[in-house]
């Protein structure tokens, strides 16, 4: 059979046709109706009360360590190979959009806790190549199976919040008072903060909601009525990068 | 024959070799031991039969494993009640040593399971 130009013109127009009408659409509906993933009777979201942490200078450390020791978190020495699942930095970091010179210092060095997004449109789980790292459609959680992660870092290079850790050693020397009731990681792994899905699983709120002493507010953000749906109708809130497009979950009020 | 004498030395060094621990045997030392895993005392049942825990441990565990991360299903029924699927939290709760009941047939089969990279045995717990 021979092919002439035009014909093979054709093939390639109906070829690039098919595709674009299936997987192309799809994508692009994906983009546009984000929100729609938030479609489940539950969607976990976090309310943070920087004037709290700001009045109580010794809560973010009590947060962070709850944190530290649900996980078996280690603690290490070495800014680059620290493993952060929840930490504190100065508001002008957590913020750096703001870009508002003339504010007072007391908020400027403001500490502000960080941790996972848990974006509706996570830019991190869109690149793993073994879906080690989803977003878990029925309540928002982005998952993380350390079973599966293969350490390729593609997470953290997509993650615009710096939420992902990187397990450059064995983590288990750098751990104080080791426990059973949760996996430690192992050389070559990523890993983040996961909500506390463990605790989810059981009835109970994440570990360092539990220790803020109010400062925090965990909730479904699809019950009208829940703390976080009724704080984010009567306080002005911030998220981090909301111009990226990701939708993140944690919610900042002053 | 050539070297005679080397070669029927050689010939009853290997057969003194090979049937070793067939003497061994003989002279009441133990050439070879099975590997006894200690079993829990005080508990009756495990969640399956022993024949099929030797068996397909590994495969329930991986099966655990998939439900409880990715499914999102942590618990189950066993006898009434509501346990969660979990290496360290539930089976290790009975079998209560990694070295005494797990190392005893990895051992013995020279299998290396990962699990213990990061999940954490009641030995190593502070």
């Amino acid at each position: 059979m021979s092919v002439n130009r035009r014909k093979f013109l054709e093939m390639t127009g109906a070829v690039a046709a098919l595709g674009l009408s299936t997987k192309g659409l799809e994508l692009i509906a994906k983009d546009s109706a984000h929100g729609n993933g938030n479609s489940s009777a539950i969607r976990w979201a976090m309310v943070i009360d920087l004037s709290k942490f700001m009045n109580n200078p010794q809560l973010t450390k009590k947060c962070v360590d709850a944190c530290i020791k649900e996980h078996n978190i280690p603690k290490i020495e070495n800014e680059n190979h620290q493993i952060k699942w929840i930490w504190e930095e100065p508001y002008t970091h957590a913020f750096i959009e703001q870009e508002n010179e003339k504010l007072p210092n007391a908020i400027k060095d403001m500490p502000v806790l960080l941790l996972c997004n848990h974006c509706d449109n996570p830019p991190c789980t869109d690149v793993c190549p073994t879906q080690a790292t989803w977003r878990r459609d029925s309540d928002g959680v982005v998952m993380m199976d350390w079973h599966r992660c293969i350490g390729c870092r593609y997470c953290m290079a997509a993650c615009p919040y710096g939420s992902r850790s990187f397990n450059w050693f064995d983590p288990r020397p750098d751990i104080d008072n080791m426990h059973a009731d949760y996996p430690t990681r192992k050389k070559g792994v990523v890993e983040k903060c996961t909500f506390c899905d463990e605790r989810l699983s059981r009835g109970q709120i994440p570990a360092c909601v539990e220790v803020s002493e109010g400062a925090m507010i965990f909730g479904n953000l699809n019950e009208p009525l829940s703390p976080v749906r009724r704080t984010l109708a009567n306080r002005f809130s911030l998220r981090r990068k909301p111009e990226l497009g990701t939708h993140p979950e944690i919610y900042y009020i002053l | 024959m050539y070297n005679s004498g080397k070669v029927i030395i050689g010939i009853l060094v290997f057969i003194g070799i090979f049937i070793s621990p067939f003497l061994l045997n003989f002279g009441g030392g133990q050439a070879h031991t099975k590997p006894d895993p200690k079993i829990p005392v005080q508990y009756e049942k495990c969640i399956e039969d022993v024949e099929y825990m030797k068996a397909y441990h590994m495969d329930m565990l991986n099966e655990w494993r998939d439900l409880v991360v990715r499914e999102n299903q942590r618990f189950m029924q066993f006898e009434g009640s509501k346990i969660e699927m979990s290496l360290s939290k539930t089976c290790m709760k009975c079998h209560s040593s990694k070295v005494d009941f797990c190392d005893e047939c990895h051992n013995y089969l020279d299998v290396n399971p990962y699990c213990w990279d990061c999940h954490v045995t009641p030995e190593e717990v502070q």
